[in-house]
C-alpha cells in the first residue's frame, strides 16, 4: 500500500506539490492526469525517494520513504519507475539492460539473471531483440525495454511517467497496450498519463492534479462522466 | 649525410634515451591519471562551491609553463631536503601536471552521461557507487578517451623538458649525440621517428578501442 499523506514540496519559490493526500491499495491502478505543471510527475520521483519532499510523509508498504533511516536502495526494488525518457544504457545490448541490476543489486546468478531478463523482454514483445543494441531500437521498443528492465526487479509496485509522451503516434499503442497487460495482471500501478482514453480504460480511479492540488479523485466513469471540479470540466473539454 | 660517423652504440643510446622517455611518460600518465580521475569525481560530486580550491589549484598547473613547474619543483625539493633524485622529482611534476588536465577530461566524461540515465540507474536500486561503476564510468570513459589519448601524446613530448632535471631521456641523448657528432639533421630524424614509432601504437590503441566500443 502507498499511502501519501499531506505532501508538499517546492523547487525554489515555486510550489509544486501543496499538500498531496492519496492512499493507493495493492493490485489498484490510479492514474493520474492533469496539465503540465500540475506537480504530477514530481509526485511519482518523490514516491521512490529521487525527490526529497519538504512536508508530509509518504509510506510504502508502512516504511516511510523519506525517513533518514529508511535504506532507499532498498526500497526501490519494490517501486519500479519508467520516464518518459526511456533511458537506456547505450553500452549494454537489451538483455545485458534487464540483467544489470537484477544481477548487481539483487546479487543473482548470470544464469538467474538471464532467465528473468529473457521473461520479461518476451513479455513486452522484445525476446527477438536480446542482443540488439538500444540505439538500434526505435523509441517504443526501447520504452518497453525500460519497462521490462523494471519488472526484471519484481517490483511489487510499478510507476510511470507519461511513458508515452515522447513517442510517436503511431508507437504509442504498442507501450499502452504493455501497460494494459500488466493492469490486466493485477500489478499495483500509479500512470501519469496525457492518454484519456487509457485513463479511462484501466484505471480504477483517476486522479486530476491541478497547479499543485489533487482537484478531484474518483472512478473514471464519475471522473469523465459527471466531473464536478470546474477546472477540471476546462481541461476535460479542450483535451477531448 | 649517408657517410655517417653514428655509431651502432651510439644508437644504443637513443634508444636508452628512448626508454627514460617511456618510463617518465607511463609513471606520469598513470598516476596522473588515478589523480584526475578520483579529482574528475571529487569535482562533480561537491559541486563548484566546495572544490573551487582544487579547481584553482589545477588550473595554476595548467597555466603555469611546464617548464617553470620543473625547475621550481626541483628547488622546493631541495629546499625541503626531500632528497628526491631527477627522476622522482619529473615524475611527481609531470604527474600533476598531467593530472590537472585529466581532472577536465573526466569531469566533462562523467557530465557527459545524462542525468536522467544516472536516476533510472538509482531507480532499479543501484547504490550511488553502482551507478558510477556500472553506468558512468564505461560511458564516459568512451566519451573521454580521444582527449585522454592526446593527453598521453601531449605529455609524452612534453616529457623532454625533465632533461632541464639532467634526466637523459630521448631529446637529451640527441643533443648529446649531435654536440659530438655535428650531424644534426640526420640525428634529429632519427630522433623525430622514434617519438613517432613511440606514438603511433598509443593512437593506434585509442582508435581500436573506439570502434570496438562503437556498438550502434
Amino acid at each position: 500500500m502507498i499511502e501519501i499523506q499531506n505532501v508538499r514540496k517546492s523547487f525554489g519559490s515555486l510550489e509544486v506539490l501543496k499538500g498531496i493526500d492519496l492512499t493507493v491499495e495493492k493490485g489498484e491502478v490510479v492514474t493520474v492526469i492533469g496539465g503540465s505543471g500540475s506537480g504530477k510527475s514530481t509526485l511519482l520521483t518523490c514516491i521512490n525517494g529521487l525527490e526529497p519532499i519538504d512536508a508530509g510523509r509518504i509510506m510504502v508498504d508502512g516504511t516511510e520513504v523519506h525517513a533518514k533511516t529508511t535504506d532507499l536502495n532498498k526500497l526501490r526494488r519494490k517501486i519500479g519507475i519508467v520516464f518518459q525518457q526511456w533511458n537506456a544504457f547505450p553500452h549494454l545490448s537489451v538483455l545485458e539492460n534487464v540483467m544489470l541490476a537484477p544481477r548487481k543489486v539483487l546479487g543473482l546468478s548470470k544464469e538467474k539473471a538471464e532467465e528473468i531478463a529473457v521473461k520479461q523482454l518476451t513479455h513486452v514483445g522484445l525476446g527477438e531483440k536480446l542482443s540488439v543494441y538500444p540505439t538500434r531500437m526505435s523509441g517504443g521498443q526501447q520504452q518497453r525495454m525500460a519497462i521490462a528492465r523494471a519488472l526484471a526487479m519484481s517490483p511489487e509496485y510499478m510507476l510511470f511517467d507519461e511513458v508515452t509522451s515522447a513517442l510517436d503516434p503511431q508507437l504509442v499503442g504498442e507501450v499502452l497496450d504493455t501497460l494494459r497487460m500488466l493492469a490486466s495482471e493485477g500489478m499495483t500501478m500509479i500512470c501519469v498519463t496525457h492518454e484519456m482514453k487509457f485513463a479511462r480504460e484501466v484505471s480504477d480511479r483517476v486522479a486530476f492534479f491541478h497547479k499543485g492540488v489533487m482537484a478531484e479523485i474518483a472512478p473514471p466513469e464519475a471522473l469523465f462522466g459527471a466531473p464536478k471540479d470546474p477546472e477540471l470540466q476546462k481541461f476535460l473539454a479542450a483535451t477531448h | 649525410m649517408f657517410n655517417t660517423a653514428l655509431t651502432l652504440s651510439d644508437l644504443g643510446f637513443l634508444a636508452q634515451g628512448a626508454l627514460m622517455t617511456l618510463a617518465v611518460t607511463a609513471v606520469s600518465v598513470a598516476a596522473g591519471t588515478v589523480l584526475g580521475v578520483i579529482f574528475g569525481v571529487v569535482r562533480n560530486q561537491v559541486g563548484p562551491y566546495w572544490s573551487a580550491p582544487l579547481t584553482f589549484l589545477l588550473d595554476v598547473f595548467r597555466s603555469v609553463p611546464l617548464l617553470i613547474q620543473l625547475v621550481l619543483g626541483n628547488a622546493f625539493q631541495s629546499i625541503a631536503k626531500l632528497g628526491w633524485p631527477p627522476f622522482t622529482t619529473s615524475c611527481v611534476v609531470l604527474s600533476l601536471y598531467t593530472a590537472a588536465y585529466c581532472t577536465e577530461i573526466v569531469r566533462g566524461g562523467i557530465a557527459s552521461v545524462p542525468p536522467t540515465t544516472r536516476r533510472s540507474a538509482r531507480s532499479l536500486g543501484m547504490t550511488w557507487w553502482q551507478d558510477m561503476r556500472y553506468i558512468v564510468a564505461p560511458l564516459a570513459t568512451r566519451v573521454s578517451l580521444p582527449s585522454w589519448i592526446g593527453l598521453t601524446l601531449g605529455v609524452m613530448k612534453d616529457s623532454a623538458l625533465v632533461l632541464w632535471l639532467g634526466l637523459i631521456e630521448l631529446l637529451r641523448a640527441s643533443q648529446v649525440l649531435v654536440t659530438r657528432l655535428q650531424e644534426p639533421l640526420l640525428i634529429l630524424m632519427i630522433c623525430g621517428a622514434i617519438y613517432f614509432l613511440i606514438s603511433f601504437p598509443i593512437a593506434r590503441l585509442g582508435g581500436y578501442l573506439e570502434k570496438r566500443w562503437s556498438n550502434d
